[in-house]
């Protein structure tokens, strides 16, 4: 589980500084499911990057099962990002050059995995999010959603434990939104993710079993009951 | 993953790819041009110089004439009452230096580090040829008259004039060089291969054999089994002999003994020539040479080329300044473009690069894929310039443009051999021009010294680009773009 206490980050822009989170405290059990909400600039993505140990806190601790990321090395952060957290990106971000498995394959790179298996748990993946039939296509031949199909097969590919996703819907029209919602609500469930989503949307906050509201770095949660 | 990524980016970016690799071949093509063209020049230069003082001599011992010899000038006795027939002349001069005794080229032999050493002795014979006619006398039109119309002998002579007469001659000027017929892998008929006939052998010691200069027996019609006659003395030509550079070191080569007879230069050489046991000690063994036999000149082939000039001269210059400094500039533009290239392309793809990073890969892993991939394109660049590079080398084999090159008429010899710069050759008692074709060999170690360029090129792209790439925070990437 996550417990992050007194996590504060703080910027400087030229002559500025701008306190981008201000003193969070916020636990996460497992196979929670947690949706922060909040105005642009209020510092959403950058606590999901504290969650994900993309950055490290100016002041605090970001504890992941006991670990703390803000104290590891940058060796061991690495692998803990490749072994135990996927993370999903607005613009899907992927490489444009490599094919939809491949692109799921990159995710099991780090982890040493042999390429024939590596192969085959690309395509499984690929097939458990309806992208059998794609393989072998560019992200340029891919829709939006379907492209963020493959981002999804390639953050769960190596079975992580923590599923990161900063505004999963936020390039997608609403009937393709609601089957990736759909597909990762389904995903969470079936596998007992620990699940955290950064979003804009109302129409997936009122989804959220929990939701936490970010604004000028400052964290308010609420347990609602979904709608 | 590496080599299926590394294949795709290259391809997704192959104008940028072209432009780094374009680069680096104009480097590594101008590099290679020069470079075989300094070969050439190098080439040229050797064969010129082999052409003085042949095959394996690494240096030769000489004394300089004084100027007293030097100006000494052959006479001629003929005889003017012979009036139509054929007379004859010829003398044989010992051409360009003083001579030393025969013992100087074992005296040189026995100092450290010297292979062996043998003698030679450089001679010049100028032959006159030619017929004196008598006048004839031709009483004067009014001798009975008792006029005197002049003449000889005044009034007591028979009056008249004495009409015609004249003499025609023709003077022959050509080299001779006696040879150490013990030792013919020294000294200038070395650098030259026996074409026809049999060359001198050590059993020719006393043999009135001779060895004639191809062009020399061309152009005097001259061939195996013919009599050549030297002051008084008949040869007989036991071979022909073509020099490897295509200009011979002398006309005819004799034993020593006899072309020493003949010069009345009995146990007296004019050069020892010298083969070091070991190249690095050349200097070493020029140095005892002089402390140990005092008054001699000693000439290294390093020397010599010093005083080598004409075009030849300029363009070996030329290739081993401009060029050089040319291509390295070049090469230094090239791998710069190539690495900000790289750093650019880097800088385009922060957000793949962070993705990855995310996605739990290594910063080495990502920078080994922009190195590899700054590899390949210095590899197709090295490919690119080894092509153009030996483009360049075949178009300027295939001109093969010519060459001239003065042997010791820009200035005095080094160590004071005289015109000609170098001891030991024929010819050299003036400055004289050879002209040589150029040509660009490419060796080996041009290709290896190309492909490490290749590398190298690729390597510091890669360094630039690998160097961004690895300080990038996954963070700071993905933030970048939002």
């Amino acid at each position: 589980m996550y417990q992050l206490t007194g996590v504060t980050k703080r910027y400087r822009r030229g002559k500025d500084t701008v306190d981008a989170l201000r003193g969070i405290d916020l636990a996460i059990a497992d196979g929670d499911q947690l949706v922060i909400q909040g105005p642009t600039g209020g510092g959403k993505s950058t606590l999901l990057q504290m969650l994900g140990g993309l950055d490290r806190p100016t002041n605090g601790s970001v504890l992941l099962d006991g670990t703390d990321l803000a104290r590891l090395g940058e060796t061991r952060l690495t692998r803990v990002r490749a072994q135990q957290i996927g993370f999903i990106f607005q613009s899907f971000n992927l490489i444009p050059t490599l094919t939809a498995q491949e692109n799921v394959e990159t995710a099991l790179v780090p982890l040493g995995v042999h390429p024939g298996q590596r192969r085959q748990q690309a395509a499984e993946a690929l097939e458990s999010v309806g992208l059998g039939e794609r393989l072998s296509h560019l992200p340029s031949e891919l829709s939006g959603g379907q492209q963020q199909r493959v981002a999804i097969a390639r953050a769960l590919v190596k079975q992580p434990k923590v599923l990161l996703a900063d505004e999963p819907t936020g390039n997608l029209d609403e009937a393709t939104r609601d089957d990736i919602m759909s597909l990762l609500e389904g995903l969470w469930r079936d596998r007992g993710l620990t699940f955290v989503i950064v979003t804009h949307d109302s129409a997936i906050a009122k989804r959220a079993p929990r939701l936490a509201t970010i604004r000028k770095g400052t964290l308010t949660v609420r347990e609602s009951t979904p709608s | 993953m590496f080599f299926t990524y590394l294949r795709r980016e290259l391809r997704r970016r192959r104008k940028a790819a072209l432009v780094v690799a374009l680069g680096l071949a104009l480097g590594i093509g101008l590099v290679i041009t020069v470079d075989s063209v300094s070969s050439g020049m190098d080439q040229a230069q050797g064969k010129v110089l082999k052409s003085l003082y042949g095959l394996g001599t690494d240096m030769t011992v000489t004394k300089a004439a004084s100027a007293a010899s030097a100006t000494t000038r052959p006479q001629f006795n003929f005889n003017a009452n012979s009036s139509g027939s054929s007379q004859s002349s010829d003398r044989v001069l010992v051409q360009g230096f003083q001579t030393l005794a025969s013992s100087t080229a074992t005296e040189v032999g026995a100092q450290p580090h010297v292979a062996k050493a043998v003698g030679g002795l450089n001679l010049q014979v100028l032959k006159i040829n030619g017929t004196f006619t008598q006048g004839q006398f031709q009483p004067g039109q009014g001798s009975g008259q008792g006029s005197s119309q002049g003449g000889p002998g005044g009034g007591q002579s028979p009056q008249g004039q004495v009409r015609g007469g004249g003499a025609q001659f023709d003077a022959n000027s050509y080299s001779v060089y006696g040879v150490d017929v013990s030792d013919l892998t020294l000294g200038p008929l070395s650098s030259s291969k026996i074409t026809s006939g049999a060359g001198l052998t050590a059993a020719d010691a006393k043999a009135a054999d001779a060895v004639v200069d191809a062009s020399y027996a061309k152009q005097n019609k001259i061939a195996v089994g013919s009599q050549l006659t030297i002051k008084g003395t008949k040869f007989k030509v036991v071979g022909i002999s073509t020099a490897d550079s295509g200009d011979a070191a002398a006309d005819v080569y004799l034993p020593l003994s006899r072309a020493q007879t003949l010069a009345d230069a009995k146990d007296k050489i004019t050069t020892v020539y010298v083969k070091a046991s070991d190249s690095q000690q050349i200097s070493a063994v020029k140095s005892a040479i002089q402390k140990d036999v005092p008054g001699t000149t000693v000439t290294t082939s390093a020397d010599l080329a010093s005083t080598v000039s004409g075009s030849l001269s300029t363009a070996s210059s030329l290739a081993s300044n401009v060029g050089r400094w040319l291509s390295i500039a070049v090469l230094i533009a090239a791998f710069l473009v190539a690495g900000l290239l790289t750093s650019s392309a880097v800088s385009r793809r922060v957000r793949e690069f962070g993705t990855l990073k995310a996605l739990g890969w290594k910063s080495g892993r990502v920078t080994r894929q922009v190195m590899g991939e700054a590899l390949v394109n210095g590899l197709i660049g090295g490919a690119l310039g080894i092509a153009l590079g030996l483009a360049g080398a075949y178009a300027v084999t295939a001109i093969s443009p010519t060459l001239t090159a003065q042997l010791g008429g820009g200035g005095s010899a080094p160590g004071g051999g005289g015109p000609g710069g170098f001891g030991g050759g024929a010819r050299q008692a003036a400055a004289r021009t050879v002209d040589i074709a150029l040509t660009a060999p490419v060796s080996v170690a041009t290709i290896v010294l190309a492909v490490l360029l290749a590398l190298g090129g690729g390597l510091i792209a890669g360094t630039f680009g690998g160097w961004r790439a690895s300080r990038l925070r996954p963070a700071d990437a993905l933030r970048r773009v939002e």
